[in-house]
Formats: C-alpha cells, sequence, structure tokens
C-alpha cells in the first residue's frame, strides 16, 4: 500500500469509526463499530491497488449510508435500551 | 298454523334465553383469554429503559441499508411498476427488476422465477393451495408434517376441507423427519410435498437436499417454507431440487409486508393463482407489487448474502457462549431439537421445575419469547413440542432464545445471567424442585385421588 493511500485508509477508518459512534440505538451503534472495524481487519493485508480503491469506495458509500441513518435515528429517538448504562461504565 | 306460531314462540323464548348465555359465553372466552394471557400488555414509559431484544424468530429489525436503499422509493419514486408509458414506472419497473435479482441471487435462481408476495404466509398459502388446486382432476394428495409453520397446516386444512387427502408427517424426537417414512407416504397421487427447511420454534434444519431429490426422484412437486433459512445458511434451490420456496422480508433485516416466492420453470410448476386480478408477477399473484417494500427485500437479500459467513460466524459464537454459560450454571435444562442439524441463532430451551411463563415474567428486561409469536401468550404448550413428544411439563417450561446480526455479547451475558439467577429462585420456591432433590420420582406420584 502506498503511503499516502495509507494516509487516506486510515483517515476514512477514523471517519467511519466517529459516525458509526453516532447512532442513538444501542444496536445499530454496536453492529456498526463493530463492522467497520472487523472488514478493515479482514482487509488489512490487501496489497492490489485497484482492490483498494474499490474496498475505499465502498467504504465511502457505507460512510455516507452511516451520516443518512445517523440523521434519520436522531429524528426518531426513542428510550435508551436497558443494556446502555452499562456500556458507559465499560467505556 | 298453530305450528307456526307455536314454533315462532318457542323461537323467541329461545332467542330470549340464548342472547343473554350468549353474552355470557362471550365473556367466559373473554376471560379465559385473560387468564391464558398472563403476560400483561404494557406499554413503557417515557423514562423506562427499553428490553433488550431477544426475539430475532418472531421479527428482525430493519438493517440502516436496507432502509436507506429504500427511502428513495418512498420519497422521490412513486410511479407504478407496471406503467409502461412514462419514466415514473420505467424507473420503478427496474428497481423492482434489481430487487428481483437480488433475491434470485442469495438462492441461487433465475430472477424470472420470482414472484413478489406480502409475505411468506401468503407464499406459503399460494404454493400449497395454488399447486394442490391446479392438478386436483388427477392429483388429491398432499404431505407435510406435524411441526410446520401455522399458516402450512391451516392451508392444508382447508385442502382437506375440499376433498384433498392430506398426510401430516410426524417428526422424530429430534424434530427431523424420517426419509424413509416420507418415501412410504408418496402415492401415485401425491401432487405436493411441503417441508420447511429450518423450524421457527426449534431451530431445527430438515434434510431438504434428500427431500429434494426423491420428491423429484419421485415426480413429486417440493416446497419449503424457507422464511426463517434464507439469508442465514447458504441456500441453493438447484442443488436441493427446491421447486417452490417461500421467502420473507422482515426474518431477514428486510421490511415488512413483503416477502417472494420462487416457482420453479423447468420443469415447470404450474398453479392457481389466489387473486385474480391485472396479472401482475406472471398472473400468478395480481396487484400492483409495492416498489419500496420489493426494494428492501431485494436489498436485505444482498445484505445477507456479503454478510453471511460473518453473521453465521457471530451467532455462532454468541449461541454457543448462551448455551455453555447456562448449561454449566444451571443442572436440568433440555435443549429442544436436535443438536447439529440446527440453525445455531435459534435456541429453544426447557427448564425443568419452573413455569415458562413465570420465567418470562421475571425475565422483563428481555423481549422473549415461550415459542411462535402467534402463540406466544398462551398457557397451551407449543404444538411442536408436542410433536417432538416433549413431556407436557417440559413443554410448559420452554423458553425461545433468537440471536441475530444485531446482538452483542454484553446482551448474551445480561440475558444468561438473569436467565440464571431466576430459574434458581424459581426452582428454590417450586415444592416440585424440592421433592427431585429429596429424590421423589415425580413421575410415580399419583396427583389425582379418582
Amino acid at each position: 500500500m502506498a503511503a499516502s493511500s495509507r494516509e487516506h485508509v486510515l483517515s476514512l477508518y477514523r471517519m467511519l469509526l466517529k459516525e458509526s459512534k453516532k447512532f442513538p440505538s444501542y444496536n445499530y451503534r454496536t453492529y456498526a463499530l463493530r463492522r467497520v472495524r472487523d472488514a478493515f481487519r479482514e482487509n488489512r493485508t490487501v496489497g492490489d491497488p485497484k482492490a483498494v480503491e474499490e474496498l475505499m469506495n465502498k467504504a465511502r458509500d457505507s460512510l455516507a449510508v452511516i451520516q443518512r441513518q445517523v440523521c434519520i435515528g436522531q429524528m426518531f429517538e426513542i428510550q435508551k435500551t436497558i443494556m446502555e448504562p452499562e456500556e458507559k461504565k465499560s467505556d | 298454523m298453530m305450528n307456526r306460531t307455536l314454533s315462532r314462540k318457542l323461537l323467541g323464548s329461545m332467542c330470549g334465553i340464548s342472547s343473554p348465555r350468549l353474552r355470557f359465553a362471550q365473556s367466559a372466552v373473554n376471560t379465559v383469554q385473560s387468564q391464558k394471557e398472563l403476560i400483561k400488555t404494557r406499554e413503557l414509559e417515557k423514562d423506562e429503559l427499553r428490553p433488550l431484544y431477544m426475539d430475532f424468530q418472531a421479527t428482525t429489525p430493519m438493517d440502516p441499508r436496507v432502509l436507506d436503499a429504500m427511502l428513495p422509493y418512498q420519497v422521490n419514486y412513486y410511479g407504478n411498476p407496471h406503467s409502461r408509458t412514462h419514466a415514473y414506472g420505467w424507473e420503478s419497473e427496474s428497481a423492482m427488476e434489481k430487487a428481483r435479482k437480488q433475491i434470485a441471487d442469495l438462492i441461487g435462481a433465475d430472477p424470472r422465477e420470482i414472484v413478489f408476495t406480502s409475505g411468506a404466509t401468503e407464499s406459503n398459502n399460494m404454493s400449497i393451495k395454488g399447486v394442490a388446486r391446479f392438478y386436483k382432476a388427477k392429483k388429491k394428495h398432499v404431505i407435510t408434517t406435524q411441526t410446520e409453520h401455522k399458516c402450512v397446516l391451516d392451508s392444508c386444512r382447508v385442502l382437506e376441507a375440499e376433498g384433498f387427502d392430506i398426510t401430516y408427517l410426524p417428526v422424530k424426537s429430534n424434530g427431523l423427519i424420517d426419509l424413509k417414512q416420507l418415501e412410504e407416504m408418496i402415492r401415485p397421487d401425491t401432487s405436493l410435498v411441503s417441508i420447511m427447511t429450518i423450524n421457527n420454534e426449534i431451530g431445527v434444519k430438515q434434510p431438504v437436499k434428500e427431500i429434494g431429490h426423491l420428491c423429484r426422484s419421485k415426480n413429486v412437486f417440493f416446497h419449503t417454507d424457507a422464511a426463517q433459512a434464507v439469508g442465514k445458511i447458504p441456500v441453493n434451490v438447484i442443488d436441493w431440487k427446491v421447486d417452490l420456496m417461500s421467502i420473507s422480508g422482515h426474518k431477514i433485516y428486510g421490511p415488512k409486508g413483503v416477502g417472494a416466492l420462487y416457482v420453479r420453470r423447468r420443469p415447470r410448476v404450474r398453479m392457481e393463482p389466489l387473486q385474480s386480478g391485472g396479472g401482475q408477477e406472471r398472473g400468478l399473484r395480481s396487484g400492483t407489487v409495492p416498489t419500496p417494500l420489493a426494494v428492501g427485500l431485494g436489498a436485505a437479500c444482498e445484505i445477507a448474502q456479503q454478510e453471511l459467513e460473518y453473521d453465521h460466524k457471530r451467532v455462532t459464537m454468541l449461541a454457543n457462549r448462551l448455551i455453555q454459560k447456562i448449561m454449566s450454571e444451571i443442572p436440568d435444562v433440555v435443549m429442544n431439537g436436535d443438536p447439529d442439524q440446527r440453525y445455531p441463532g435459534c435456541i429453544n430451551l426447557s427448564f425443568s421445575y419452573v413455569e415458562g411463563e413465570s420465567l418470562l415474567m421475571a425475565l422483563k428486561d428481555i423481549a422473549l419469547s415461550s415459542g411462535s409469536a402467534c402463540t406466544s401468550a398462551s398457557l397451551e404448550p407449543s404444538y411442536v413440542l408436542r410433536a417432538i413428544g416433549t413431556d407436557e411439563d417440559l413443554a410448559h417450561s420452554s423458553i425461545r432464545f433468537g440471536i441475530g446480526r444485531f446482538s452483542t455479547e454484553e446482551e448474551v451475558d445480561y440475558t444468561v445471567d438473569k436467565c440464571i439467577h431466576h430459574v434458581k429462585r424459581l426452582r428454590e420456591m417450586s415444592p416440585l424442585w424440592e421433592m427431585v432433590q429429596e429424590g421423589i420420582d415425580i413421575k410415580s406420584i399419583k396427583w389425582t385421588q379418582h
């Protein structure tokens, strides 16, 4: 992976995590964080620039989806789940 | 004349008596029902914490990616997908056809073999009634199993009333059918065999491939209700030699109110449509296809295909965690259904000497069910558990844990802790448990004196 591209990947990764954290729903939030981390970990060793570019495009699309869905989630926010007080403690 | 007045008087007096009786009967039914439904409905207060969700067999939350795909069709692209004269129709049509392809790809079918329906219940009704009625002149026999979903069993009851002959195949104590027995049941006039892929209550996976090959060799159509299987385990209609397959949207993180039916083209399955009308969906299902829902189902299928391995690995891990922790902490817990031939995300456990409903009430922080959602609050033990020969008392003490894409380790641990705590507490209160601890064999006790 080229150095500049590596930086791009990392910044996109951080953006995805930052946006995922905004999901008001406990289950969507934990899923998004977990899925983003696992996807980047899984593709850590991908070296082919073409494949990297493809994955980056997918990640950009996902980022847009997350941003839109976070917005919608925030518009219709409801009660927290029983799991959430504990989640805060462990953070 | 005399007769007539007499009979009128009689009738009048009968009506007079029967109307309060009717009212009484009705109120009796109501009290029975309210007694049956031990768990009271109650909406959450504004500042109350929500229970965690462990009922993924009843329904699944919609994946945010699915909603994202659907919204444009709820907002801007409102054309009728069957309108052939303008752009509004064309864009909706192409979205619908893309969704059809996404569904077909997930199950290894051709897009032309997919029919959109309102859900798996409609798909099941269509297949069973449709095929049986089409071939009724020569073939009057249908085979199904005792553990099918209510809508399959009820469709068969309707056929029975129409003069069809139905065989309700029993299942073994592990919930699986006996292939030998099925083979013996198939007659020259059998038109259809309908057996579900994964059971919604106990999660067992039937040997669908073997059934498919058997049915093909006997020239009998094979329908499978795969609502709980599609998107969760690899499904292939060509490998399995399935002729009809029911798919549900809301069981695979898609929208409610939409489903699909796979209908094989070669060899062609012919069926009588249930609905008459504009002849949409190859004339099999008239009525405008709801584009946003179809798009949602398509997106859910595509995501399920991408995520199948990831989801399955995770659900397996969480399920093992749940089973292992519960089993190691409390004795006398029975897992219903075959331990190997199953979908791991559906775990049905019987906690001996504990009343299932009391446990459900104690676990009010967790959205659980004692079985199928259709019968979840009644005291009747599930007919599925009865069919696998579970003892009446064990059937009463069963709870279904449903794990899915959005479940977390913390949720599983919370459920396990609460479950262990309350089972122990309820057992300590139970005289039966006390007797068992003293070494008394409960089955040997004669409870009644007459």
